[in-house]
């Protein structure tokens, strides 16, 4: 019991943490690419943009 | 012909009138024959409709665009706009009474109807499902027609979600009046109304799905992730926390699946994710389209909002296990629901920088136009209780916090705050554009509506702040031989006066509502017409 605890404790502190920060890496990597800079630009104006 | 969408529904609500009025004539139940007849009704009456409307126009097809313009189907905003007025004060209402009833028991009139145990659900329903659900039925349809540049498809499944869904609230809100409850907070509707619910919200994924799958524009403004995000996680939640098994299909009881500390953490993960994906993420979808547009001025920083969605989403999902701070769940769950709560401080502040900064350039806005004023404040709220969340989540301030007044003075900083003011602003904006008109009928009284809530909210927060507090010192004094200091009923009559200032702010706060509603009545009805903007109905309007 008390090992599958520290097992499973240690997996999520672990493993856990790197997934976390892999997602957030991929945000901010796609948030913040230069390439994407006039695309987000344009998307901030679609609610301007409706007829 | 008669189209598939039309013959599909027509059969689908004539089988589901015929099993209603069987149900309703062999139960032993006397809520279930109401609400199963009930249900025999609504159905019949909407299968009846669907014949009528089909026989009158002949099945013409409703053209997707006129004149090169999107066809919108505005219709069911419409009716959505007007079911969330009409709950929201009703709401409002039932809240403002269990508050005095709480000050002066004796509103309680000694009937089980109006007993504070069925009105408190009630309340909760009626202005987080029925007004805060309306608002954001209402405000999707439009925000993804709009930012997609397309009709939503369907001729009857629009109709269907925002009846559907008002449908619901009406057996729920009369099943808790008439004693039936599953017991579960912020998910009390018994079986059958859960299950018409899931119905009603697969349609709704759809319709909104659909909606963006026909798009003209090629990126999904933000606004719709928010939007779909809200959709999807409601579904899972609410499914996963409504497993249950009916005692028999003609009874309105039933036993859940989870049992135990299992049960207890499904609801906390499902109460907690209401707040995190019901009251705001859609409510930050209104906010990413309503603030730039009230403020003619784009998002602050889209690429903020990109970094705000993902984060808020991925970490919300987590923060349910500190509503069970000492309790029979291990205390490393708590932990972990209480760590990811600090952790949103990060996304939560960041959207509400993303609001607020909209404004930069333009804040002397803010001095001419109320309800820009209005969704400016709601957003600082979103800001001081998602600052205030985090903390009372920390298991040493929470062992002084729950259970007592505090909470329910940080529920309401975000409920009236945020999501009230946020959809008070989004009405405001919307029902003149949906009806045509230049503007709303009266600022000024937008301005009445605005610092009388202001001060209700006021009032309502620091009187909970102190009787909570003062509560909980309360319950943990103890005397020189270590027993307790006070009795439960001492706690009770020295928060007395709090209570009172507490009615008080609420009082305040619907009788702002009903300026609104009256203010958006005369818009209505008596604002000047914009000119030019051609009708863009054309639906079945009969089937309101």
């Amino acid at each position: 019991m008390n090992e599958t605890y520290t097992a499973v404790a240690g997996f999520a502190q672990t493993w856990g943490l790197i997934y976390f920060m892999i997602l957030f890496g991929i945000v901010l990597a796609y948030a913040l690419w230069p390439k994407n800079g006039k695309k987000f630009d344009d998307a901030a104006q679609i609610p301007f943009r409706e007829d | 012909m008669i189209s598939l969408e039309e013959g599909f529904f027509a059969f689908f609500l004539i089988v589901l009138a015929f099993a209603c009025l069987i149900v309703a004539g062999k139960t032993f139940d006397q809520v279930m024959a109401f609400h199963a007849g009930l249900g025999a009704l609504i159905a019949a009456v909407s299968a009846f409709v669907i014949f009528k409307n089909y026989f009158n126009d002949g099945g013409i097809a409703i053209p997707q665009e006129i004149g090169g313009k999107p066809n919108y189907n505005m219709g069911p905003v419409k009716f959505g706009a007007v079911a969330a007025m009409f709950w929201g004060i009703a709401g409002f209402l039932v809240g403002l009474i269990i508050a005095s009833q709480l000050a002066w028991p004796a509103l309680n009139f000694d009937l089980p109807w109006t007993n504070f145990g069925r009105l408190r659900p009630l309340h909760t329903s009626a202005v987080i499902f029925a007004f805060g659900g309306n608002v954001l039925l209402a405000t999707s349809m439009y925000v993804v027609q709009r930012t997609s540049r397309a009709r939503m498809p369907g001729r009857l499944l629009p109709w269907f979600v925002i009846i559907g869904y008002n449908v619901f609230i009406v057996i729920a809100g009369t099943g808790y009046l008439l004693g039936a409850t599953q017991g579960k907070e912020y998910a009390e509707p018994e079986w059958y109304a859960d299950l018409w619910l899931t119905i009603v919200w697969v349609a709704y994924l759809l319709l909104f799905m659909g909606t963006l799958w026909k798009r003209k524009e090629p990126h999904i403004y933000v606004a719709n992730w928010f939007y779909l995000a809200f959709i999807v996680t409601i579904a899972m939640l609410h499914i996963t926390n409504n497993l249950t098994i009916p005692v028999s299909i003609y009874s309105t009881q039933s036993v859940i699946v989870w049992s135990g500390v299992q049960d207890a953490m499904v609801q906390w993960w499902y109460g907690h994710n209401a707040v995190g994906f019901f009251l705001t993420a859609g409510f930050l979808a209104i906010m990413y389209y309503f603030v730039p547009k009230r403020a003619d001025r784009p998002v602050y920083s889209y690429r903020l909002s990109i970094v705000h969605f993902w984060a808020l989403i991925f970490i919300y999902i987590w923060a349910g296990p500190h509503h069970l701070h000492y309790t029979a769940l291990p205390q490393w769950a708590s932990t972990l629901g209480a760590t990811f709560s600090i952790i949103l401080w990060m996304p939560s502040w960041g959207g509400m920088i993303n609001g607020l900064m909209t404004l930069s350039g333009a804040w002397d806005k803010l001095r001419t136009d109320p309800v820009l004023r209005m969704m400016v404040v709601s957003v600082a709220f979103y800001g001081m209780s998602t600052f205030e969340g985090p903390l009372m989540s920390l298991r040493s301030v929470n062992s002084l916090s729950h259970y007592t007044d505090w909470t329910i003075g940080h529920v309401h900083s975000g409920a009236l705050g945020w999501v009230g003011y946020i959809s008070f602003g989004a009405l405001y904006c919307l029902i003149p554009w949906l009806w045509n008109k230049k503007g709303l009928y009266s600022l000024k009284l937008v301005n009445w509506h605005f610092w009388l809530s202001t001060l209700g909210i006021v009032l309502y927060i620091t009187a909970m702040w102190v009787s909570g507090i003062m509560q909980g010192l309360m319950w943990r004094a103890y005397d020189s031989l270590g027993f307790l200091e006070y009795s439960f009923i001492e706690t009770v009559e020295a928060m007395y006066p709090f209570y009172v200032i507490r009615a008080l702010g609420g009082a305040l706060f619907v009788i702002g509502s009903l300026i609104m509603a009256y203010n958006l009545w005369m818009t209505v009805r008596h604002g000047e017409a914009e000119e030019a903007e051609p009708v863009t109905s054309g639906s079945l309007a009969a089937a309101e």
